[in-house]
């Protein structure tokens, strides 16, 4: 990559040596970051790494135990986001924080309004906003509402709010979550305007393929502590993935051939309505057999999410038949499925999968809290639920090591999937329900869930997976369901689909049946 | 192990401390009050805390907080499982008024059997009381805060209009039901009191507070059905996920919350009150359940002792007007209190001095050596 517009001669930031301790848990353990003016600095680290510790200490929000942060040469000590902004600092959150009834100018000029007397001057901020969006290719209509406008463009006026309080260094927290393909495409873009212009950027982020597009350099942590600065154009993806974890990592599952056995999971003619009232699940058909994984795949909306909440109990269907192993689950509630053979792993995790203010030992006994050896006599066992959780958290890795205690919701999002996971697989149900089951995971955690998803599958469970990620679905299924407007339009199990073939059947067209 | 952490991290980190310092605040600025109306300060704290000096004041202590512990356990276990028991009051009196009807109907059963028969039907019509708005908020949806204000007013105008029936109106001139039955008072024999040097109304009702202060520790930690209404009260969602059936546990925990409150009418009426006025306005004590709940921090220990506390308050304020304070001055303190508690995310921010601090002696370092 091209790096002209970098100033390596002018550093905008160094942080030297940051240590932040939380307690006794150390989340930043000597942590070095130099950025120059007109680069595009990516911070890569597995979930819980340290990445967001480390950026907000440099936005403000949280003051380093020690280590000096050193803005455009002189040494600063932030007390607040106000002291940041002040030294030229902006950041985007992951998620924003716009006032939704307000204009985008109302919204970007929030705190810094431009008078005229005692009068906002309106005009003079429309101006503002516009001259500033102009010039970074932002295309922001000045007067539409953000309740109407799109996430990548509310993603924007944060981009804008920040740029027109005299940002020179922005930190964008993985911005680009929430957006679709083609507004990835743009925010790169845009990116690149920015540092033409010699601003600087700093972005956090666990995806290898945006950095490597869109970054100039990037620095690792890996579990708190610095491991190393590279100039991406040196690195192939997987060496950055490979420093990241600190192991060589494996995109592709390995997957043994294997014959599927009696159908588990049936779901016949089933009818039901999403959250309006529309009629969205119009006469689904579904078998998942033992010993397979049955992916979904489909464009969000098709019926995937009323599919998998009917099936867990979460929601009734109108009509049709489910059962598992012969009996029939149709419209029971969710206990009755999982004492029938039903596990799963929810779409939303902070929603239904945890109860995020409960220690992790009890989350992990979330549907055998009643149960032996966990209750006896309705007592709780503590020190049973204790020595459970300590084993799991060490065989599913969950980090940090030793929280059985610690509420779920301080974990990172990666480790609380895992908590969910080490619960689901150990509760051992004949089926397994997988939706989006890697969402905002890194790639070490990801290819941790697939390998968990496969040898359930080895063992001879049926599993049926949803997902958004198509990657996901080719990789890791035996047969593909695809599913457009309620119904399964097309069943594959020859293992020989490929991307293109499966965007036109999810899309509705190809040759449905 | 603090030694290791300093003082402002023990200040800013300890929720224990943060009730403590609004406590102080309470006074503090009840303090200033005083000093504007030109009562002396000491004089009037003086009357306030007198009784915690002799066995007679720490009975009157006990006694005023026997309520307050049982109408702060309801919240505080209201609290844990998610639901806001904010009918407690309703709860106490109807309570309140089933052990009074036992009491008075049933004048010749023995205590032995009289006292617990009281004890459960309090129980149970404050649990019944609870598990209505229940009924309403999962078969309609109705929002539980406003209908437990209105069964509060429901309670209360059927206490009166109860009272007023012949049969329970008293025979003489007073605005309020006959005394219940010896049998079915929970006093303290004469003679002990005498002995002792206790309060005219000393009565056992306290044991009942400290088993139910443990009982309700108990379900809340140990049990799976602690964990069952924890669980809905943190988060309905996971735990339908999680099998839990939420409806039945909104019910239960609202029957039991209920049933706290309504025990602690009956221990009221049998220890102290022993009959019950026709009043024109709230009593209050399960409006005071919710402050004592706050204080205790809705543990069920902070809250025995946060009630008797607020008894001590209660009962200290009764006496004020002897030293020319008023006794609203108890309110002031009481609300001053509970608004620190409220913001008391204030004092973590006191960590934010160990920085000035830190600073300072960087500065003095580097003095030293030039």
């Amino acid at each position: 990559m091209a790096k002209e517009h970098i100033d390596m001669n002018t550093p905008v930031i160094e942080m030297r040596n940051i240590v932040k301790k939380f307690g006794d848990f150390t989340a930043n353990d000597g942590i070095n970051l130099t950025v120059h003016k007109g680069e595009v600095h990516a911070i890569l680290g597995e979930n819980g790494a340290g990445k967001s510790t480390l950026m907000n200490q440099l936005y403000g929000l949280l003051r380093p135990t020690s280590g000096d942060i050193i803005v455009k040469g002189e040494k600063v000590d932030m007390k607040s986001p106000l002291d940041a902004i002040a030294v030229g600092i902006g950041m985007v959150h992951q998620h924003f924080m716009l006032i939704q009834p307000f204009t985008v100018t109302e919204n970007i000029i929030l705190g810094t309004e431009p008078t005229k007397g005692l009068t906002v001057d309106m005009a003079k901020a429309r101006e503002n906003v516009i001259e500033i969006s102009k010039r970074y290719g932002l295309d922001v209509d000045p007067d539409a509402k953000v309740e109407d406008i799109s996430v990548g463009m509310q993603q924007r006026v944060e981009i804008l709010k920040a740029l027109y309080r005299g940002a020179e260094i922005l930190i964008l927290d993985e911005p680009t979550s929430s957006l679709t393909p083609q507004e990835i495409v743009d925010l790169i873009d845009i990116m690149h305007n920015l540092t033409a212009d010699g601003k600087s950027i700093i972005l956090i982020t666990h995806k290898l393929k945006e950095i490597k597009i869109s970054a100039d350099y990037c620095t690792i942590i890996r579990l708190g502590k610095y491991i190393d600065t590279v100039d991406v154009s040196e690195c192939t993806e997987n060496d950055l993935a490979d420093m990241m974890v600190g192991r060589k990592v494996s995109f592709t599952v390995d997957k043994p051939a294997q014959e599927p056995g009696d159908v588990v999971l049936n779901v016949k003619d089933l009818h039901g309505v999403d959250y309006r009232g529309v009629e969205i699940l119009k006469g689904l058909n579904l078998t998942v057999r033992k010993g397979e994984i049955v992916g979904i795949a489909g464009i969000d909306g098709n019926g995937q999410t009323e599919l998998v909440e009917i099936i867990t109990g979460l929601k009734k269907g109108i009509s049709g038949e489910i059962t598992v192993n012969g009996v029939d689950i149709f419209n029971k509630p969710p206990h009755f499925g999982f004492e029938n053979g039903v596990s799963s792993i929810p779409a939303d995790r902070q929603k239904h999968g945890l109860v995020l203010d409960f220690a992790i030992e009890d989350n992990m006994i979330l549907q055998n809290y009643a149960k032996k050896p966990f209750s006896k006599n309705k007592l709780l066992q503590r020190n049973i639920i204790f020595d459970y959780a300590s084993e799991s958290i060490k065989k599913f890795d969950i980090r940090p090591g030793g929280s059985e205690k610690r509420p779920a919701g301080t974990l990172s999002g990666g480790n609380q999937q895992k908590v969910i996971i080490a619960r689901e697989v150990q509760n051992d149900k004949d089926l397994l329900i997988a939706v989006n089951p890697t969402r905002g995971l890194d790639v070490g955690a990801i290819e941790y869930v697939h390998k968990y998803l496969v040898e359930q599958r080895n063992k001879g469970k049926a599993v049926l997976l949803v997902s958004f990620e198509l990657d996901e679905i080719m990789g890791l299924s035996d047969v593909i369901d695809v599913i457009f407007d309620g119904q399964i339009a097309k069943r594959l199990t020859d293992g020989q689909w490929t991307e293109s073939e499966l965007g036109l059947l999810m899309a509705g067209g190809g040759d449905h049946e | 192990m603090n030694n290791k952490k300093g003082f402002i991290d023990f200040i800013s980190t300890n929720k224990v401390v943060h009730i403590v310092l609004s406590i102080v605040l309470g006074f503090l600025v009840g303090a200033i009050f005083l000093v504007v109306l030109k009562i002396p300060v000491g004089a009037a704290y003086g009357k306030l805390f007198a009784p915690f000096t002799n066995l007679k004041g720490i009975s009157y202590i006990i006694v005023y907080g026997i309520p307050y512990i049982m109408t702060g356990l309801s919240v505080a276990f209201s609290f844990k499982t998610g639901v806001f028991n904010i009918g407690c009051e309703g709860q106490f009196v109807v309570g309140s008024m089933a052990a009074c009807l036992l009491g008075i109907l049933c004048p010749n059963l023995p205590s032995i059997v009289l006292i617990p028969l009281c004890f459960i039907a309090a129980m149970l019509a404050g649990a019944i009381w609870g598990i209505i708005v229940g009924f309403l908020k999962i078969k309609w949806g109705i929002n539980e805060v406003l209908s437990m204000i209105m069964f509060n007013w429901i309670a209360f105008y059927l206490s009166n209009f109860i009272a007023g029936i012949p049969a329970i109106h008293s025979d003489g001139s007073a605005e309020a039901t006959k005394s219940i039955s010896e049998n079915a008072q929970t006093l303290l024999s004469d003679e002990t009191i005498a002995n002792l040097g206790l309060c005219p109304t000393a009565n056992w009702g306290i044991i009942i507070a400290i088993i139910m202060t443990i009982v309700i520790w108990f379900i809340i930690e140990k049990t799976s059905l602690g964990y069952e209404l924890k669980a809905v009260g943190f988060n309905k969602d996971a735990a339908l996920y999680g099998g839990i059936n939420v409806n039945k546990s909104i019910l239960l925990a609202l029957a039991i919350s209920g049933a706290m409150a309504g025990l602690g009418g009956a221990l009221q009426l049998m220890g102290m009150g022993r009959r019950i006025s026709i009043f024109s306005s709230q009593e209050g004590f399960g409006f005071a359940g919710i402050v004592t709940a706050l204080i205790g921090c809705s543990n069920p220990f902070g809250v025995f002792v946060a009630g008797l506390f607020y008894g001590s308050l209660m009962y200290g304020g009764s006496k004020l007007n002897l030293v020319g304070a008023p006794t609203q001055l108890v309110n002031v303190i009481v609300g001053t209190v509970v608004f620190f508690i409220a913001i008391s995310v204030i004092f973590t921010n006191l960590k934010y001095l160990k920085g000035l601090f830190k600073k300072k002696e960087v500065k003095n370092v580097n003095g030293g050596e030039k």
